[in-house]
């Protein structure tokens, strides 16, 4: 699994964050970015489709 | 004992939802879930001659469409009032929030840095050491058998005060910043005159504090905002006030009413209430639902060009509301969008808005949202209302939360 953040559709909710911080980061103006590649390890994928069912902005994509 | 004036209105009470709304009639808020259900099935886009023309629509899908909407629909002005600023576009009196593309995104990110996640989680100790000091008055009252009131002892005060300290203006002056709010926001259908001074008194006030920044520099977010430089220079003093405006206001009772309304639900909803007490690792999912359920802020915008809506034929300067509490319970975007689920996983709310506005403070205010209940249901695991929905008064205008919530403590 992998995952993306979109940063146009990005506006700082900082839902990913604080759901999954092992997949997601923020900047300091608030904004997420994925942590390394973005290649979701097995045991985190389900916090990452959380993290994509979470975002009020669908900025967050998951691809296999 | 609550002090609770609603607003005297130049309008007569609302004769019908649909054609005649006014969210600042008092039974609007009291009753706002009805309303947009009752809305969302009849019209979905309600207009009201009021406040020289609004209108009101209530799916996720409108108030989506026109929170993306920065050319159709201009952020110059945010409070529907009798009173439409003159502040032109794109920068509006109170940047960011009044501020359209492409100067919003300039000035949004002057002050998005203080309000990032990692900035902000340096408060939590503080926010929780202040609300156990209004826990501990309220204990003692409450072994004494009084009833306690969980809006005004609480929640009220606990956003105040960290603006307050944030800004670097004197903590005494709490019940002016709440006189304050309740002018700009609650005070919307009176006489315009009214409200042209009570802005007035405003801008006095925060100009008097920015210049005793400029005489005492200090390290706070007047003082930031005093030192920024946008476009290459510094910020004008009315700007630096313009901004200010915002981080004082738009805190206030957006927070207070999210920490009130989420009480209500627990004072009313005893097996969400003991539920929690048993299992406090369900208070992240719980705080995400009530900021769904109970989104405090309703938006607006004006129309910035005659044009047709989705068949509703909006004209140039009037009122648009973005309801997203009424977004969110939308049952064709949420499912089981009534039911209040405190264990609901997958939560895609827009309680600090969508777009490019999205509420600047979201970090602050969840941090203050979350601490606030913890701490509640940790002191008074059992509570509930003391005088029934009677005792509960309900704000008026754009921003819905409890301003009475008189609870009796209950003890096992």
């Amino acid at each position: 699994m992998r995952i993306q953040v979109d940063s146009e559709k990005c506006q700082g909710h900082n839902r990913c964050y604080a759901l999954a911080p092992e997949l997601f980061d923020v900047d300091d103006y608030g904004n997420a970015m994925v942590i390394g590649d973005g290649s979701v390890p097995p045991e985190l994928e389900e916090r990452a489709r959380l993290a994509a069912a979470n975002c009020p902005e669908f900025a967050i994509t998951i691809s296999d | 004992m609550t002090g609770y004036q609603t607003p005297t209105s130049i309008y007569g009470p609302v004769t019908d939802w649909a054609t005649d709304f006014d969210h600042a009639d008092p039974q609007y808020n009291r009753h706002a879930h009805a309303i947009w259900a009752e809305l969302r099935d009849k019209c979905p886009v309600a207009h009201s001659d009021r406040y020289g023309g609004t209108w009101l629509p209530v799916t996720h899908e409108y108030v989506r469409e026109i929170a993306y909407d920065t050319e159709n629909f201009t952020s110059r002005a945010v409070v529907v009032s009798t009173v439409v600023p003159e502040d032109p576009a794109p920068i509006g009196g109170a940047p960011p929030i009044t501020s359209d593309p492409p100067f919003h995104h300039e000035a949004r990110r002057l002050v998005l840095p203080p309000f990032s996640p990692k900035k902000i989680a340096e408060w939590e100790p503080e926010i929780r050491k202040l609300c156990n000091e209004l826990l501990d008055k309220m204990e003692a009252q409450a072994k004494g058998g009084l009833t306690v009131d969980a809006a005004i002892q609480y929640a009220q005060h606990i956003p105040v005060n960290v603006i307050a300290r944030m800004l670097g203006f004197p903590l005494e002056d709490d019940d002016l910043f709440r006189e304050f709010v309740h002018d700009i926001l609650e005070n919307i259908n009176g006489d315009p005159e009214d409200r042209m001074r009570a802005f007035e008194r405003i801008d006095a006030y925060l100009l008097a504090q920015i210049d005793d920044h400029v005489e005492n520099p200090r390290d706070d977010l007047t003082g930031y905002l005093l030192e920024v430089d946008l476009f290459g220079e510094k910020l004008p003093k009315e700007m630096v006030g313009g901004f200010i405006l915002l981080l004082l206001v738009a805190g206030i009772d957006t927070t207070w009413s999210a920490i009130g309304s989420s009480l209500w639900h627990l004072a009313t909803h005893a097996d969400d209430r003991h539920r929690l007490a048993n299992d406090p690792s369900l208070m992240t999912t719980a705080i995400e639902e009530f900021l769904r359920v109970y989104a405090p802020v309703t938006m607006a915008r004006l129309v910035a060009q005659d044009h047709d809506f989705h068949g509703c034929p909006m004209k140039k300067d009037e009122w648009v509301l973005l309801p997203f509490p009424a977004a969110n319970l939308d049952p064709a975007e949420v499912p089981d969008a009534d039911k209040v689920l405190i264990d609901r996983q997958e939560n895609r709310h827009g309680a600090f808005g969508l777009g490019i506005h999205r509420c600047l403070g979201s970090n602050l205010a969840r941090l203050e949202l979350r601490v606030a209940v913890e701490e509640f249901v940790k002191r008074f695991p059992d509570f509930e209302l003391a005088h029934g929905e009677e005792g509960v008064v309900w704000s008026v205008g754009q921003i819905r939360g409890p301003r009475a919530l008189p609870v009796r403590v209950l003890t096992a």
